[in-house]
């Protein structure tokens, strides 16, 4: 690592450490959701970016951990610190038996994506009419007191700074998959899988392995997600618009990058508030119909998102050192 | 279990089913020809449903009447679409063309909701309440219509795609783009008629769903994922496999209705359409695996 880069991240380290001390209620609850999405959106990004399964069921990951630890809370008692593993261990599970049936067969592409909705769409109504687990009214977490192994916090601040350590797991786990052998091989499958089987790739393990990592981080943001907002129900969780949400983000700000995620969600976020702020309560979808024309504009435009974007504004800039070229690595 | 409970059940799956064939002949033909998967598709058929609403609420009409403005509208709806929108990306990956309809659907769906708010609309028609009795049996009459306009439109589509001059320069697309573009095909009008063809379709599916449906903004979300449904079970682009695996489909929610615990009955076609992209993912009727 570069001096500048290690300066680079002292100074955003001291920003995003400081940054409730400077900030109002309101203005945390957006940062709070820009990092939970953020985090999801990089959860996706480990199937759905690097080894390019475009997937709609992460809505049904998300449940999975959120549900998963409530009903331990609310029925056993038991740490939401602990419920999350078991929603994470019951999501990868999911992820496994989806792309197990799925991969098997060759199914991708579009059909990967049509059949992971089919299943979000089985979960949703399977929920609705299951009463053990709250039906159609949902379920409350109850508020009780400050307390950090109940995840239960008073103040926003202490969520902002849970939400920031996931997203800092998220983005190392994304950063390894950039470098490691195994992200390498995820790319290969993804760019094309004749060769990457060719070359002695398991095509059927690797996208497994993909799916249950990506299913299981998935499910920990659920839980996260949960204990935030105190309340669950399929109407929200399982719905197909949060479904496609999950995936808006990476590919607008770029699929299978690094920080593509991040930039989707930091972009997206902030605007759906102002639209919803501008809009009120009585247009309620609103922020949808930004999510859809930014993702339209960006397909017909952009088609590697803000990050493609970023990266040929850079090629346009005149290099200055052959020192710029090591910098294509770090972005 | 009474007989007549399941003869009706099954009766009223076929007549649903006829319904269902006229919205997913429409988005087989569009993949069948572009092999784009136009996830707009249910907003379309929303639009043609609310085109309906106040076309009949302005103007005290039947519902069945507004088929003058939203077949016309619908499919200039589609021409637009896909001139402005779709044409740009045909060449690109299928991952981000059906992206890009995911975003129409979005704006569609969310604007509807912004507009017309979540209420449920209905109209009024003069049929509504009368029916066929045959001995229990009963046959809703909006149904029976529905049922026998959108059969006939399927039948009449299925013609003219083996029959007539278009159809085969429809189907050449279809089997192979370039080839069919060297043969003197202009395979970019083809395309822009299929799509306005397939979304015009839903043009008549609006006011003859009407009196039958409710209607809510989010209405799209439910006939698109039955459509999928379809379109995977007949095998994509079969035109025939889609009509029979309306029927199938609708005979199963509707017999499911009956058997099933709760409001759990809309699962069977996902179950199914999951069983079938495990086993024959080329779809139910297709001769040979791809």
């Amino acid at each position: 690592m570069s001096v500048r880069a290690l300066l680079t991240a002292l100074v955003a380290g001291v920003v995003l450490l400081g940054l409730p001390r400077f900030l109002g209620e309101h203005h945390m609850h957006v940062i709070i959701q820009i990092l939970l999405f953020a985090y999801l959106s990089l959860c996706w990004n480990i199937l759905g970016g690097f080894a390019g399964q475009l997937s709609f069921g992460h809505a049904l990951f998300m449940a999975a951990g959120a549900y998963t630890s409530t009903l331990l809370l609310l029925h056993a008692g038991i740490s939401p610190w602990i419920g999350m593993i078991a929603g994470g261990v019951i999501a990868a599970a999911l992820g496994l038996f989806i792309g197990y049936l799925s991969f098997r067969y060759g199914i991708k592409g579009t059909y990967f994506a049509l059949v992971t909705l089919a299943f979000t769409e089985i979960a949703r109504i399977v929920a609705l009419n299951t009463p053990a687990i709250g039906g159609a009214l949902g379920l409350y977490i109850p508020i009780q007191t400050d307390d950090f192994w109940h995840l239960k916090f008073i103040q926003k601040s202490h969520y902002y700074y849970v939400a920031l350590a996931f997203l800092l797991v998220a983005l190392a786990v994304n950063a390894w998959l950039e470098r490691s052998a195994f992200g390498h091989r995820l790319v290969a499958i993804r760019e094309n899988e004749d060769a990457a089987q060719a070359l002695g790739i398991n095509l059927l393990r690797y996208k497994l392995q993909a799916t249950a990592l990506s299913a299981f981080l998935t499910a920990l943001g659920g839980t996260l997600f949960a204990h935030y907002v105190t309340f669950i129900d399929p109407h929200t969780l399982l719905n197909m618009n949060m479904a496609l949400e999950l995936t808006i983000y990476a590919i607008i700000g770029g699929v299978g990058t690094l920080w593509g995620p991040v930039l989707g969600a930091l972009f997206l976020v902030p605007l759906a508030e102002g639209v919803r702020a501008a809009f009120g309560q009585s247009y309620a979808g609103i922020h949808l119909v930004i999510y859809g024309a930014v993702l339209i504009g960006v397909i017909l435009f952009a088609p590697d998102g803000f990050i493609g974007v970023l990266r040929s504004i850079r090629e346009l800039r005149p290099r200055r050192a052959p020192a710029a070229q090591s910098s294509e690595a770090r972005s | 279990m009474s007989l007549d409970l399941i003869l009706q059940a099954i009766v009223t799956g076929i007549l649903l089913g006829g319904v269902y064939s006229l919205i997913c002949v429409g988005l087989t033909l569009t993949f069948g020809v572009m092999r784009i998967i136009n996830f707009a598709h249910g907003e379309f058929l929303m639009i043609a449903m609310y085109g309906t609403y106040f076309f009949s609420q302005t103007f005290k009409l039947e519902p069945y009447a507004a088929v003058i403005v939203t077949l016309p509208g619908l499919f200039v709806l589609g021409v637009l679409i896909f001139h402005t929108l779709i044409r740009p990306i045909l060449g690109a990956e299928p991952l981000n063309q059906m992206l890009l309809l995911v975003g129409v659907s979005l704006v569609l769906q969310n604007g509807a909701l912004a507009l017309f708010s979540p209420d449920t609309r209905s109209v009024q028609s003069a049929l509504l309440y009368s029916k066929i009795e045959l001995g229990e049996v009963i046959i809703s009459m909006p149904r029976l219509i529905a049922f026998a306009v959108s059969i006939a439109i399927t039948l009449a589509l299925y013609w003219q795609l083996r029959f007539t001059e278009l159809g085969r320069r429809i189907r050449a697309a279809a089997s192979d783009r370039e080839t069919a573009a060297l043969m003197g095909i202009n395979v970019n009008r083809v395309n822009l008629i299929a799509f306005g063809i397939g979304v015009g379709c839903l043009g008549i599916a609006g006011p003859i769903m009407m009196p039958v449906y409710y209607i809510v903004p989010n209405i799209g979300t439910f006939f698109i994922l039955i459509a999928f449904v379809v379109v995977v079970l007949g095998g994509i682009g079969n035109f025939m496999g889609a009509l029979l695996a309306s029927f199938i489909v609708a005979i199963a929610e509707s017999l499911g209705a009956l058997f099933m615990p709760g409001s759990t009955a809309p699962v069977l076609p996902f179950l199914l359409f999951v069983l079938v992209l495990l086993l024959k993912p080329e779809g139910l009727f297709a001769g040979r695996p791809q």
